[in-house]
């Protein structure tokens, strides 16, 4: 006879729940499953009713995506030499010519610049302050703590109109150091609340085997607790990535021309004549997907992550 | 008697042999956290106390060179005397209380039937967490294209499934409905954020108390209700706060959706706030406005994380 349990869900219970959650499932990811198929539709078949769920798939979006273009009169068209490459000939059956690329592909690369160079410079503070926090008497240790967290709680609106004013006197405003340093302030908290609860979990016998055996209290940093916490280090910094990549209240605000990041650009793709909806999908496509892509990675780590390390598993 | 060599050896601590080799570990934590707390103290705490500075003054940021008036509370007086910053206010805690409630509801149903612990519970697990990481204000931005008047997705599920006509509503236009729009986005994308929190809450309930309740004979409902929802109930209150503090902060999303439109059926305080700074820069009026918004969620977080201790101890 097979061990019986009182706490193991029955079969029914159990089937009724995995219908019931994967029917969720599917709701809730059918927004994005039209963000990803609108961007391979055509103007016209993005805007149809009744919605089409079936269509001849396109790149039409993606083309129009990094570049700008004109309609000119059909005659003028005709007139023209025929077209040169794949991108042409796209955007020649839409009956348009290209004049030249988007700024999506700079927008992208700031988002890319800004998004590592404050992650980086987080993780680099962030170790070390944890690595305070967690192993030496700090004065005012929980103060500094809640301190750090409480940054967090300021709208962002709010710390948006003295840092406009501070940037514009020192030369910071619409730069990528300007947003670097910035959101390295917002990403701090996370990281040094991430970090000091990893570094916690390293046992302290390790250094102190270290240090007796005559390594200095940095080397012993860097040779022992380093490569320990290297897990964690690498969750933090997605989480930190995340961030960065995703903010707009900031960047919005802050820059304009020479730092804009994705998100404030992407709403503004335009096409010729009216909002051009397969561009700004294939836009938010390119511009989701990594972060889906690091969400399944980060899995294991997401409920520390989210809650600056308040829930473990 | 202790062996003299012993009582030498406890004469000389490890921590002085480190402090010779090197720099002492007290040195050694200040350099590390020094770095940290600069960049706070230069880009959060000085900012907050130039606000509070300019916020006794009717400065204006696109006028750098008028002259600056010093006019004490008179801002922090006309802000709270503002009807129409109590509607804002209204309609901050409207959007907050319902995504709250929708998100604690579905969120802690989600996570109770995950815990049901079925083949495959982790992969949906995963695949439900999905909207939470992503760009508010993409998302956002899109969801205005799931919601077009008319030829809109939204619209046309809604007829298919009960027949009210796509063309006799709009979710984001006049109709009363944009309120309801927002709390749909956002509980579509923070629904999974309570989950994973009441998910870790059930599996922290060790097994050996249900089943000293069924020794006793307890029914599976009031197992639920003395058991599970008391063990959940520390999880899910800090669930509560960070969505609490999010939403009060809430900006690009809505933004992006609504303007805080229409009319001003879905200002939330924090756009209200962007157009006093951004657009028609009252900076010294608005900078009032701001510290009023930091001290209420400050305020108010400080109560609940008391009441949060609370419900830990017991």
């Amino acid at each position: 006879m097979s061990a019986y349990s009182v706490t193991e869900p029955s079969k029914t219970s159990k089937w009724a729940a995995a219908l019931l959650v994967t029917l969720y499932t599917v709701i809730t990811l059918l927004p994005l499953v039209w963000i990803i198929s609108t961007s391979f539709k055509t103007g016209p078949d993005s805007i149809s009713y009744p919605p089409k769920v079936f269509f001849d798939p396109t790149v039409e979006g993606y083309v129009n995506l990094f570049t700008t273009r004109t309609r000119p009169a059909v005659s003028e068209l005709e007139a023209l030499p025929p077209p040169e490459g794949l991108m042409e000939e796209i955007a020649r059956r839409q009956g348009t010519i290209i004049t030249g690329p988007s700024r999506f592909g700079e927008r992208f690369m700031n988002s890319v610049i800004i998004g590592f160079g404050s992650t980086a410079l987080s993780i680099i503070l962030g170790t070390l302050a944890a690595y305070a926090f967690s192993r030496f008497k700090v004065p005012l240790k929980d103060d500094l703590l809640f301190f750090i967290l409480s940054t967090r709680m300021m709208p962002p609106i709010a710390v948006a109109i003295p840092i406009y004013l501070m940037y514009r006197e020192l030369g910071l405003s619409d730069t990528h150091l300007g947003m670097i340093l910035l959101y390295t302030a917002v990403n701090i908290s996370l990281a040094v609340w991430l970090l000091k609860g990893f570094i916690d979990e390293i046992p302290r016998e390790y250094e102190e085997a270290a240090l007796i055996d005559g390594y200095t209290r940095f080397q012993a940093f860097r040779k022992v607790v380093l490569p320990q916490a290297a897990t964690g280090i690498a969750s933090t910094a997605i989480f930190c990535l995340i961030f960065a990549w995703n903010e707009y209240a900031f960047a919005v605000l802050l820059t304009s021309g020479n730092a804009q990041t994705a998100p404030p650009f992407i709403p503004t793709i335009i096409g010729v004549g009216g909002q051009d909806w397969p561009a700004v999908a294939a836009g938010a496509t390119l511009f989701l997907l990594p972060v889906m892509i690091f969400t399944i990675l980060l899995r294991k780590h997401l409920l520390r992550g989210i809650t600056f390390g308040a829930v473990r598993k | 008697m202790a062996n003299p060599i012993d009582i030498a050896a406890r004469g000389t601590p490890p921590t002085l042999a480190r402090k010779v080799r090197g720099l002492s570990d007290r040195a050694i934590a200040w350099i590390f956290v020094a770095p940290t707390i600069f960049l706070l103290l230069a880009i959060n705490i000085f900012p907050l106390i130039w606000t509070i500075r300019l916020s006794f003054t009717n400065y204006a940021a696109n006028k750098p060179n008028a002259e600056v008036k010093w006019v004490g509370l008179r801002n922090y007086e006309r802000i709270l005397t503002d009807e129409d910053i109590w509607s804002n206010m209204t309609t901050t805690a409207h959007f907050l209380i319902w995504t709250i409630f929708f998100q604690v509801l579905i969120g802690f149903t989600l996570a109770w039937l995950i815990n049901r612990k079925f083949k495959g519970n982790d992969i949906l697990t995963t695949l439900i967490v999905l909207p939470m990481m992503l760009s508010p204000a993409v998302v956002g931005n899109f969801w205005t294209f799931l919601y077009q008047p008319q030829i809109g997705v939204v619209n046309y599920i809604v007829e298919f499934f009960t027949g009210i006509p796509a063309a006799s509503f709009s979710m984001l236009g006049p109709g009363g409905l944009a309120p309801w729009s927002i709390v749909i986005v956002d509980t579509w994308m923070w629904t999974p954020f309570v989950m994973l929190i009441c998910l870790a809450g059930l599996r922290s309930i060790p097994d050996y108390i249900y089943e000293a309740a069924e020794v006793d004979r307890a029914s599976k409902w009031r197992q639920f209700w003395t058991i599970t929802v008391p063990m959940v109930l520390p999880f899910l209150m800090l669930a509560v706060l960070f969505r609490g503090i999010e939403n009060f902060k809430m900006f690009d999303m809505v933004n992006l959706l609504t303007g805080g439109g229409p009319g001003s059926e879905t200002l939330l305080t924090s756009i209200d706030l962007k157009r006093e700074a951004f657009e028609k820069w009252r900076t010294g009026y608005s900078s009032a406005y701001a510290i009023i918004l930091f001290v209420t969620v400050f305020g108010l977080a400080s109560i609940y994380v008391k009441a949060l201790n609370k419900v830990k101890e017991r």
